[in-house]
């Protein structure tokens, strides 16, 4: 692995921290004394959400879509990434004209709280010390993130969410807000998600949070103070938790046992197979743009979320009398979270005869098909909006202002 | 418009037979809905809120794209998880006759649904039965169009049966309305022996 160093820009938390702040977009702060409530008791203030928006809110704030990011995704769901310079995460999904279309929709995506993109995180200062938080950050939850977005919500002035829409992480947090803010959301999209973490999520979870804590590098979660940076421990966690992300299908297309830049094997342990390659690479990007604490929090929210825990067991409880039209999408090869995870959330929505629509999509590109090109993903999308936006009865400004005109 | 709905007749005459049935405004579960044409007459023309139930995931996911509340599901095991009177009309297209346990299926319709609309092939029709007597074969007709090894049709019934099955689970009997091979409605006053015989398929309004 010393030889990827090499050839990665050695990049430390203070750089990241200051990249993060470069970030061109919208930051919300609220203030010390309107702190955010956590679940684990400590109120965080003062706090930020940074944000990016897409579209136009009409007029009468009803054409607003939210959308929850997964767990290393970030606000720049459709616009170039300032730190890395590619192209937004759902550019495929996001846009003018898009399933989720810009000239239709104002379109919402916050950097979650405890995040590293400029959301008030691990990273930022401990007001008490002057000091990044590290791990003097208090536990966050998928409800702590969800609480936090409804603030931006009000902040901008929208009411109620025409739609929430997410995938892995983010779709939790669509169940969330689906839960907790019944009457703030239309509709909603979770996509290859669940109601809880599996035992399974959870280990494979701590698997890469062991790695970042056994760098040496991390210093008990003081890295930025020391000037270090736990770079070999994420980028493990990171390659360990890509794979989850693949199917075994999809590996196999793109790698089979192909030999990376050689003829034969080297008797040695240089990434010789193409796919050692790949996660080496894919390990070592990421730790150019994640924070290794935040890594740590962001896990953590999703191994703590249990939907039906906090509903006396019963996850149609959880959506009991909800006026929500829900979209609920699973991938066949997807591993993380299976179909049946998303199966238990429909059967949960039809105990009380929730307006549910289910699409399971047949694809080999496991987890991750979620942010790839699936047709029949976006025939979805924009099929169930385009019928929600007809119930809503939901009109751009153009169309406001003629009803106006008329009346 | 126009133009899909003299096509609609030509085919599913028996669809719009049951749109009929369904009073204007109602919440509304199709089960086993197909690639969702009976869905789209109902939203479209009955302003219902329809939702729907079908097993081939193909034909959810087109339902979805066209913006139809559609769930992958399957009739036999699936309806348990509904709560009572969920739905004023449930609605059994063509399809009981496909499923492992027709007697529960319609018990949970009717639990589900205020009212439950089933409609189905005949096996008591003259044809049918005329194949079995006279060829010693399972009927294969136009309607029917499977041979026994591949047929997807495993509970077969006659009008007759049907109405039996009824008075079994205490079910009134709102309408019946039995079709002819055109796809023609006979006349109410024909008596039930000769729908039996004549009817190539029914259409039943049940309730508790």
């Amino acid at each position: 692995m010393g030889q990827v160093d090499q050839t990665t820009n050695r990049q430390s938390g203070a750089q990241l921290r200051s990249k993060a702040r470069e970030v061109e977009g919208h930051v919300i702060t609220f203030p010390a004394d309107e702190p955010l409530e956590l679940d684990c008791g400590t109120p965080l203030g003062p706090f930020s959400l940074a944000y990016q928006t897409y579209g136009e809110l009409n007029k009468d704030a009803s054409n607003a879509i939210l959308i929850c990011h997964a767990l290393t995704g970030d606000q720049h769901v459709a616009n170039i990434h300032p730190v890395t310079d590619k192209p937004g995460w759902w550019e495929i999904m996001v846009g003018p004209g898009k399933p989720i279309d810009t000239d239709r929709f104002f379109v919402i995506c916050a950097n979650h709280v405890g995040g590293c993109m400029g959301s008030t995180g691990p990273m930022s200062e401990n007001p008490e010390t002057g000091k990044p938080y590290g791990l003097d950050f208090p536990v966050i939850t998928i409800s702590d993130m969800v609480r936090a977005e409804a603030r931006l919500l009000d902040h901008l002035g929208v009411d109620q969410l025409f739609s929430v829409v997410g995938g892995s992480m983010g779709g939790m947090q669509v169940l969330e807000w689906a839960a907790s803010y019944k009457e703030r959301v239309f509709s909603a999209i979770p996509i290859a998600t669940g109601a809880r973490h599996s035992s399974q999520n959870i280990a494979f979870h701590e698997v890469g949070r062991q790695a970042v804590m056994a760098d040496p590098e991390w210093c008990g979660g003081r890295y930025i103070d020391e000037g270090k940076m736990p770079r070999k421990g994420l980028a493990v966690a990171r390659m360990a938790a890509h794979i989850t992300y693949l199917s075994d299908d999809a590996l196999h297309r793109k790698f089979g046992r192909n030999l990376q830049d050689r003829e034969k094997i080297s008797f040695g342990f240089d990434a010789d197979f193409q796919v050692e390659s790949y996660l080496r690479h894919q390990g070592y990007t990421f730790v150019d743009r994640f924070d290794p604490n935040s890594y740590l929090y962001m896990t953590r929210a999703m191994d703590y979320f249990d939907l039906a825990a906090d509903h006396d067991g019963e996850l149609s409880k959880a959506f009991e009398g909800t006026p929500t039209r829900f979209c609920c999408v699973s991938f066949t090869s997807d591993w993380l979270f299976p179909t049946e995870e998303t199966r238990t959330v429909v059967q949960a929505l039809n105990a009380v005869a929730a307006n549910v629509s289910f699409v399971e999509i047949e694809t080999d590109k496991g987890h991750d098909a979620f942010l790839l090109d699936e047709p029949e993903l976006a025939d979805a999308v924009s099929g169930f909006l385009s019928a929600a936006a007809r119930k809503r009865g939901l009109k751009l400004n153009a169309e406001l202002e003629d009803a106006e005109l008329g009346s | 418009m126009n133009m899909q709905n003299s096509n609609l007749q030509a085919s599913r005459i028996d669809l719009l037979l049951m749109s009929e049935m369904v009073n204007p405004g109602s919440r509304v579960l199709d089960v086993g809905c197909g690639d969702g044409t009976l869905l789209r007459i109902l939203s479209e023309t009955r302003d219902v809120d329809a939702r729907g139930i079908e097993l081939q995931q193909s034909g959810v996911n087109q339902c979805v794209a066209r913006g139809l509340s559609v769930v992958q599901g399957d009739a036999d095991t699936d309806l348990v998880n509904y709560p009572d009177n969920a739905f004023d009309f449930t609605i059994l297209s063509q399809t009981i006759q496909a499923t492992h346990r027709p007697r529960d299926v319609l018990e949970q319709l009717l639990r589900i649904g205020k009212h439950a609309i089933v409609s189905f092939p005949n096996f008591g029709h003259w044809r049918v039965r005329s194949q079995i007597l006279f060829r010693g074969r399972m009927p294969v007709t136009e309607n029917l169009s499977f041979s026994w090894y591949d047929t997807p049709n495993i509970h077969f019934c006659t009008i007759k049966d049907f109405v039996a099955l009824c008075d079994e689970l205490d079910a009134k009997v709102e309408r019946c309305v039995a079709l002819n091979a055109q796809g023609q409605r006979l006349g109410v006053k024909i008596p039930l022996f000769m729908q039996n015989l004549v009817g190539q398929q029914a259409i039943f309004l049940l309730t508790r």
